[in-house]
């Protein structure tokens, strides 16, 4: 076990032989990637056209037109809301109207990378219940597994239609270079963000055609089709021909609702919240002004937690009650399956190179970000003398909370949060500081670089796999700042797959 | 479609309709109070509007005095008035954002639209021209999210139940009005011709938005039983009951045929539809107006439960 984990450990100066450098406080580092500048000042291929354009437009018509996508936005209803700000319950993302550009060449690199990592996860949380195999190889500590919140007793030895547990995933990737990718990391449960995707090229088409006749955009709205055709090629065998999908959301005073509404429009399946639904003799039905109408895949949006009051926590209203035996019974297929943040935890992530190799027998395409878990004494000492240059986050942590980032904190936040760091080690995973690479955004005092990040969606049915080509890119608008997440000032941009 | 769905649809349109009559009843409040004449009466304009959106308890507990900056701060923008209009936009637009997908985009711009731009009236500045203003708003507001229901929607179950909401509400405003008001229309000699009556009657009119309708239909100058036969029988009056449950009956017939199911709703609206149909003005006078309104009003929530009981929950 310990030569397992001796072999992801990464000593520091391999890591910044790996280019993967540190990232100085305070400003963007000139190690950083900069996606549409050369080194020598020199535009990128990918970038020229945009480049051209962007000399050629003024300022105040950029402000104006940014000015006009933010009021299509509001108008539309695209807010997400604020957990704990009573005041701004809802928000707008901010919108960056300059697009990231990735090659086709690239991104056909980055999605077989991708597309790999998700089989991978699949092959991954179906042995975990059952065979166990990954543990029996003592690969994994099973702590990790058993002790793991995310972990589902409930789904031991629950068949899942054509075993397939992640349909929908996120995978969180940044690049550091012209040919390396990092997963940041994999988000299996309820991954949100693709709403965003599709709004922001309808807002490019409708603002900027002129720049999308200049360039071969890869389209991406038939993300929508492929979602559809993911979600019935995994209705349980029992369906009928034409299974009925609904959409389950926590309801409107969910971050993410407006997302479920815009996907459940767009699919053109029922948007439903828990008290629409109900079971009985194991089959889910929803309440229609015709009577009870069988539901026989849920694209649901609630978290495991809430799912089902009788089997979960009991206090949760958004479930519906009996709904676990229903898809025991193998009535209803929910997608995600039940279980699956057994699979993208940090402290999991960190052994995400040898779940690839142990299940596909390949070697992985996309890099993992070197972590070390301070839960291993050794990795814990070595954190704790690097506080300053390294990034610590909460293994069960999102939305960009809880986090350390040592280069832009000031001495008073590293020390107390060493002190949290010693009283609960378990909880924590270090990385070093990646540098993000840049792309030209659109700020107050004109374009300038800023650290972006990127999530793909992949989609993971019968038959195939789906990936549309681009996915959300989220942008730091802070100078400087590393963090795009949306909650923490983050912006978005609307990302183009082109063919040169 | 889901009962939920259906349910939120139905009340959006109920709201949409209540703000429009709210706004209607401030819009002839503030007209009569502006007449010299009112200022000697012994009715107090102001009180009236509170009694006509169904609300005194709730003003009461409030207010002491019923004046243009209480009633206008009470039904249009006071967040412990239920019924208030800024309430019935809030709730509008939260039911709308819940069932976002039965609506047409032109719908959702609509109301949430008018939702953006309401917080753009402030409660203690919205009087004189900025009240004038607020009223149209109000009134624009609600003929857009009509007029785009009505253009684009689908006729499927999710227009009717629209359509459902908005007359049920619609109805019950009418009635409202007359059940404050039944007095004035009373065709009593000693009533008649009284400068204050006249400008009462317009006012009714007015608080329906039917000034104008009234001498296309009548041809005649303002007669109080012609206002009552023109808010309770005449069916080309699109705020009549009558009109009202020519189409409750209408829609839910074609609801029934829709889902292949008839029930209660049905019978409840088609009863009161025969009734309108055979009613005369003369003996609605005579067995008294006010307890016809009376037996109309539990009528017509009757049915609102039966549609609630039948396909809503």
């Amino acid at each position: 076990m310990e030569s397992q984990s001796d072999s992801i450990w990464i000593d520091p100066t391999l890591a910044v032989g790996m280019e993967l450098a540190l990232t100085r406080p305070s400003n963007v580092s000139p190690a950083a990637f900069d996606e549409m500048r050369a080194p020598d000042g020199s535009i990128r291929p990918a970038y020229s056209a945009l480049a051209g354009w962007l000399t050629a437009t003024d300022q105040d018509v950029l402000e104006y037109r940014r000015r006009e996508a933010e009021f299509i936005f509001r108008r539309i209803g695209i807010t997400f809301a604020v957990y704990g700000e009573a005041e701004a319950q809802e928000r707008l993302i901010p919108f960056d109207i300059i697009p990231r550009i990735l090659t086709a060449v690239e991104w056909v690199k980055l999605s077989r990378g991708l597309e790999q990592r998700v089989k991978a996860i699949n092959a991954y949380i179906r042995d975990i219940y059952s065979k166990r195999e990954i543990l029996r190889a003592g690969l994994l500590p099973e702590d990790l597994v058993y002790q793991n919140e995310a972990f589902r007793p409930e789904m031991n030895g629950q068949q899942v239609p054509h075993d397939i547990y992640v349909m929908i995933a996120g995978i969180d990737v940044v690049r550091t270079s012209p040919e390396e990718f990092f997963v940041l990391e994999d988000n299996t449960r309820v991954p949100s963000g693709v709403s965003y995707m599709l709004e922001n090229r309808e807002i490019m088409l409708r603002l900027f055609p002129e720049l999308f006749a200049e360039h071969m955009v890869a389209p991406v709205e038939n993300y929508i089709d492929d979602l559809l055709a993911t979600l019935i090629s995994v209705a349980p065998a029992t369906a009928p021909r034409e299974p009925t999908v609904a959409l389950l959301t926590p309801g409107i005073y969910n971050s993410a609702y407006y997302e479920h509404s815009f996907l459940a429009d767009k699919l053109g399946v029922e948007l439903v919240e828990g008290r629409d639904l109900f079971v009985k003799g194991s089959v889910v039905y929803m309440r229609t002004t015709e009577g009870p109408k069988r539901v026989d895949v849920i694209y649901r949006r609630v978290d495991d937690d809430f799912l089902d009051p009788l089997v979960f926590r009991p206090d949760s209203v958004l479930g519906i009650p009996g709904l676990m035996s229903a898809y025991q019974a193998g009535n209803v297929t929910l997608a995600n399956a039940v279980g699956t943040g057994v699979a993208d935890d940090k402290a999991i992530y960190s052994y995400m190179p040898e779940i690839v190799k142990f299940y596909l027998g390949e070697e992985p395409l996309l890099n993992n970000v070197p972590t070390w878990r301070c839960r291993e004494p050794e990795h814990l000492s070595y954190v704790l003398e690097r506080l300053p240059e390294l990034v610590v986050k909460e293994v069960h942590g999102s939305g960009g909370y809880g986090m350390l980032i040592g280069p832009t904190s000031d001495r008073k936040t590293i020390e107390s949060f060493r002190a949290k760091l010693k009283h609960n080690p378990a909880n924590f995973i270090a990385q070093p500081t990646l540098a993000l690479s840049t792309c030209p955004t659109l700020v107050e005092k004109g374009v300038a670089p800023r650290h972006v990040d990127l999530r793909p969606f992949v989609l993971t049915g019968q038959d195939r796999v789906r990936i549309v080509p681009g996915g959300l890119t989220r942008v730091a608008l802070k100078e400087g700042s590393l963090v795009v997440n949306s909650s923490q000032g983050g912006g978005i941009k609307d990302t183009w797959v082109v063919d040169l | 479609m889901l009962a939920r769905t259906a349910d939120n649809l139905y009340w959006l349109a109920r709201y949409m309709e209540r703000a429009d009559a709210l706004a209607c009843i401030l819009d002839a409040a503030q007209r009569l109070v502006a007449m010299p004449q009112a200022t000697g009466a012994t009715t107090n304009e102001w009180e009236s509007a509170v009694a006509t959106a169904g609300c005194v308890p709730g003003f009461r507990a409030k207010y002491d005095k019923a004046d243009a900056r209480t009633v206008v701060e009470f039904l249009a923008f006071a967040p412990e008035n239920p019924a208030s209009i800024r309430n019935c936009l809030d709730i509008g637009r939260q039911n709308a954002r819940a069932v976002r997908t039965a609506l047409t985009g032109e719908m959702w711009d609509a109301i949430n639209g008018a939702w953006l731009e309401l917080h753009n009236f402030k409660p203690g500045k919205t009087h004189g021209e900025e009240l004038s203003r607020f009223i149209s708003f109000i009134k624009e507001t609600s003929l857009r999210f009509d007029g785009s229901a009505f253009r684009t929607m689908l006729r499927n179950d999710a227009y009717l139940f629209s359509r459902l909401g908005i007359l049920i509400e619609r109805a019950d405003a009418t009635a409202r009005i007359l059940d404050v008001k039944y007095h004035v229309l009373l065709p009593e000699p000693a009533r008649v011709g009284g400068p204050l009556d006249y400008f009462q009657w317009v006012s009714i009119l007015r608080s329906v938005s039917a000034r104008t309708s009234y001498h296309w239909v009548y041809r005649d100058s303002v007669k109080p039983w012609l206002v009552a036969d023109l808010l309770i029988l005449n069916r080309q009056m699109p705020r009549s009951l009558a009109s009202c449950y020519e189409n409750l009956s209408r829609y839910l017939d074609d609801l029934a045929q829709f889902y292949g199911r008839q029930g209660n709703s049905q019978r409840l609206a088609r009863g009161m539809l025969t009734t309108l149909s055979n009613a005369k003005m003369e003996d609605i006078f005579q067995s008294g107006l006010h307890e016809f309104i009376g037996k109309f009003l539990v009528e017509n929530n009757r049915l609102g439960n039966a549609i609630t009981e039948q396909y809503l929950a």
